[in-house]
């Protein structure tokens, strides 16, 4: 896995506190250039995962590599071709915001004198008032300009909008596009699962320390179930038969239209049959990001023996996979 | 929202009385909650005051059991400096041991508890505001004022309950000269000096958004206080029955008013009241201030910075230096008051000191020299443990921004950790010495003035420097905890704490000589009074440097400590 074209390439990491296992041998192969989503629940690991890519704490076993370097034995000069940027930001109560970012940035190595202008102005952030008088969404946005206007090859971003208005959201959303284009590699590690689908290449799924799903957001969604919404031509009762194909769910019906979830392994075959019974308007969500996580998490309601839920009665509301667009 | 809006119109008309209750309204409650928040902090409070006046008072008698004893310390007091460092000369005209208390004690402990008082008033107030929590409480059924009237009567709650401790304890230690109206007169001066502050402090914190500066300007008020009586009862005379020309500068003072009460000599009520009116007054203003300003802001604009950096601030040193600079300059400022406090009563330091049996003991024990060097070399020893208070609150720096978060952001840049920690701990290095040479250049000068002897110059600022390499040592004993003992770091208060208890105390409480011998402070050559020793101060200064580098090398092979 460790590829020279690999920014960052962890494998079997392990990082405890006490009695804690805060991360159980995980695994995360980050490749230059992309824009990585990292996901997790609080408490996953996500924060100590990019605490030890930085070198701030010092990982018990497993191997880190970044940008080609030991995160902590090479900290420094790893440090100047990344930047970072926490998700509880503090500043100093006594310093400018101005002179926070030109700090951070000054000692990472140097700053981009026009894109700090520029995003100062984009973030719309007023340099000359001291840490101290910031807001949450300030204080990021200082990271957030010290980080954007350095010159650096890999961005570690840990929640990084947490605090920011949907207007500058979108701005931080133009700011990744454009590192991308600029060849960065970045590891953003969200809670705003729209933020991750419009702006990651590929994602990885955290849970109690370990990577349970790795891909791009399409692999990803072959593996979890598409949800269809069909008109039939066929009476109620053949088109009951499809709820007992394998890799069906939920089958329900709603007037005259039929809802269901099908496993991504078995779409083929469920379309084919559904078009054996005359189609008249056929409508289906691809699975979003938010149904890929609740599953992982097990938070998802079970899904029901699949020949159950069948029946005359159900006219009622199908509430199951209620997540369409 | 502004604090100003009128109700909303489809409400009643409001009555002038039920407006009035309307804008106190959830006071009580915000008062039981400051109370309780505070019950530790205010046991602490009156448990220092009251301990330290009834130790004061205890050992007047030990320390002048006959008349003649008595009279010499009147006449050491008489001079300016004596009356500067006390009150007003018209105690010395009746000077049994409670007079001698309420001289002696009274500007001293009014100072206290106006800053007990200050603080107070700022943590309910300005604080809350500062931290937001009062927006989710003026959110809910509370009236405009009654944050300011909860953290109002909560000084005043405090104050009288010490006040009345105060009082009760010295009718229970019943010293000569004591009566009963007169200890109620001396609690109760306690208590309107610290009214009068809590109504400073009202004020300022209707100025600045900020707590730190709310509290700083209260407290420069209090230290105003006391120069304008010591520079008034300087000039009072004895022989005058207390009058001269300047005693009209302790009248601008309200802890002279307290002063002025001249209890358990004349028990005169009346300048207490003028407390009370400057206090109601002060107050009154603060509520006037109070609806002219946005709930969180202040009556003056935050002022803004500079939009970029200097080019120092990249720097590991130069950016540790401009982080602390606000505490090393107030510790140099307090070290060189200190000095001059003391310079400036050298010159009566035969007649004040010569008969004081507990002095004399530890001066004899200095050997050699004369009075005055002796004292020189003795009163470095509470100047070096303020400068240890710095190097210990400087060292510890690095560890307040390591558990702070703000490390995180500075050590994912490519500052390493050694030269970010060594930035803060140079400072100390560098800040300790500096703070305790300014305190020793001002002792030399204001002691070189009072004696007529510009060598006194040189020599204390050379004595003071000795001290460096046991400031350095305090430096690499925290260096050491904060690299191997992170949360353990607190112990590094050990050492100034030390400092004072073994080298001041330490020959007099006998304490064994091998604890004594623990502290780097023991071991300085006493310089003015005995000769210079180079290999303790070599010695502290290489176990200082090992120490150092020690602290360093732990705190690069452990995790930091995040949020």
């Amino acid at each position: 896995m460790t590829e020279a074209t690999d920014a960052i390439a962890i494998s079997g990491l392990v990082k405890t506190f006490g009695h804690t296992r805060a991360l159980d041998g995980l695994d995360l192969t980050v490749r230059t250039g992309e824009v990585h989503g990292f996901l997790g629940p609080n408490g996953a690991g996500k924060s100590t995962t990019i605490r030890v890519l930085l070198g701030l704490l010092r990982a018990d076993s497993g191997s880190t590599r970044v940008l080609g370097g030991d995160p902590w034995q090479d900290a420094v000069s790893l440090h100047r071709r990344l930047a970072y940027v926490p998700g509880d930001v503090e500043l100093w109560p006594n310093l400018t915001g101005g002179e926070a970012i030109d700090l951070l940035a000054r000692l990472r190595g140097g700053i981009d004198e026009k894109r700090r202008a520029e995003l100062t102005e984009r973030f719309d952030l007023d340099p000359t008032k001291k840490g101290r008088s910031y807001s949450k969404g300030n204080r990021q946005k200082v990271a957030l300009i010290a980080a954007l206007s350095s010159r650096v090859d890999l961005l570690l971003l840990d929640e990084p909008t947490a605090g920011l208005d949907p207007l500058m959201e979108v701005v931080f959303q133009e700011e990744i596009a454009r590192a991308r284009a600029d060849g960065v590699t970045v590891l953003l590690s969200s809670h705003i699962l729209a933020q991750v689908e419009k702006l990651c290449d590929r994602v990885s799924i955290i849970r109690l320390g370990k990577v349970v799903q790795s891909g791009t957001l399409s692999e990803l969604r072959h593996l979890t179930r598409t949800t269809i919404e069909a008109e039939t031509a066929a009476p109620t009762e053949s088109v009951e038969g499809l709820g007992r194909l394998p890799g069906v769910h939920d089958l329900r019906f709603e007037n005259d239209r039929v809802r269901f979830a099908v496993d991504g392994e078995h779409l083929e075959e469920t379309v084919r049959r559904l078009a054996d019974l005359g189609v008249r308007s056929l409508v289906s969500h691809p699975p979003t990001l938010e149904e890929l996580m609740l599953r992982h998490y097990g938070t998802h309601p079970p899904a029901e023996p699949d020949a159950t839920s069948v029946g005359a009665g159900a006219a009622d509301t199908a509430s199951g996979n209620g997540a369409g667009r | 929202m502004t604090a100003t809006r009128p109700a909303p119109a489809t409400e009643p008309a409001p009555t002038h009385g039920d407006s009035l209750a309307a804008t106190l309204a959830g006071t009580g409650i915000l008062l039981r909650f400051a109370l309780r928040r505070d019950r530790v902090r205010m046991v602490v409070w009156a448990l220092g005051l009251v301990l330290g006046t009834v130790m004061s008072a205890a050992s007047f008698e030990g320390a002048y059991p006959d008349e003649a004893a008595r009279q010499s310390l009147i006449e050491s007091t008489a001079g300016p400096a004596g009356l500067a460092l006390t009150g007003p000369a018209e105690y010395l005209t009746d000077y049994t041991y409670a007079s001698m208390l309420a001289h002696q004690m009274i500007g001293f402990s009014g100072v206290l508890i106006a800053l007990m008082a200050v603080l107070t008033v700022t943590r309910h107030s300005r604080n809350e505001e500062e931290t937001g929590r009062s927006e989710l409480l003026r959110a809910g059924v509370l009236g405009r004022h009654a944050q300011l009237t909860a953290a109002l009567a909560a000084a005043a709650v405090s104050s009288l309950l010490i006040g009345l401790l105060l009082a009760l304890s010295l009718i229970g230690l019943d010293i000569e000269g004591t009566t009963t109206s007169g200890a109620l007169m001396y609690g109760l001066a306690h208590t309107a000096v610290a009214l009068v502050f809590a109504g400073a402090a009202a004020v300022t914190v209707q100025l600045t958004a900020h707590t730190r500066a709310a509290s700083g300007m209260a407290l420069a008020a209090v230290g105003a206080a006391y120069a304008l009586r010591a520079a008034g009862d300087a000039t009072g005379d004895l022989a005058e029955g207390g009058a001269g020309g300047g005693v009209w500068l302790s009248w601008l003072s309200p802890i002279g008013w307290a002063q002025r009460t001249f209890v358990f000599v004349d028990d005169r009520w009346w300048p207490l009241l003028l407390c009370l009116v400057l206090a109601g007054g002060l107050a009154a203003l603060g509520y006037v201030l109070s609806t002219h300003r946005d709930v969180g802001a202040g009556l003056w604009a935050a002022r803004g910075g500079r939009p970029r950096a200097s080019g120092a601030l990249a720097h590991p040193f130069g950016m540790a230096l401009r982080l602390q600079r606000g505490l090393l300059i107030g510790f140099a400022i307090g070290v060189a008051l200190l000095g001059a406090m003391y310079g400036s009563v050298i010159g009566e330091v035969e007649g004040m000191l010569g008969d004081v049996d507990v002095i004399q003991e530890s001066l004899a024990q200095l050997g050699g020299a004369t009075l005055a060097e002796s004292f020189v070399s003795m009163v470095l020893i509470p100047l070096s443990t303020v400068a240890a208070v710095y190097a210990v609150l400087a060292s510890l720096r690095v560890r307040a921004e390591e558990t702070g978060g703000r490390a995180e952001s500075l050590l994912a840049t490519g500052l390493s950790r050694v030269r970010w920690a060594a930035g803060h701990l140079a400072v100390a290095l560098l800040g300790s010495a500096a703070a305790l040479a300014a305190g020793g250049l001002v002792l030399g000068v204001t002691g070189a003035l009072a004696l007529g002897d510009g060598g006194l110059v040189g020599s204390v600022l050379g004595a003071s420097l000795a001290y460096g390499p046991a400031l350095w040592m305090t430096v690499g004993v925290a260096a050491l905890l904060i690299g191997w003992a992170p949360r353990a770091s607190v112990v590094a208060w050990a050492m100034p704490v030390g400092a004072f208890v073994l080298g001041y105390l330490g020959g007099l409480l006998d304490f064994p000589q091998w604890l004594i011998n623990l502290s780097p402070f023991t071991h300085v050559p006493r310089l003015p009074a005995q000769e210079m020793a180079w290999t303790p101060v070599l010695v502290l200064t290489a176990l200082a440097a090992g120490l150092l580098w020690l602290g360093l090398l732990g705190l690069r092979r452990r995790d930091l400590e995040l949020k």
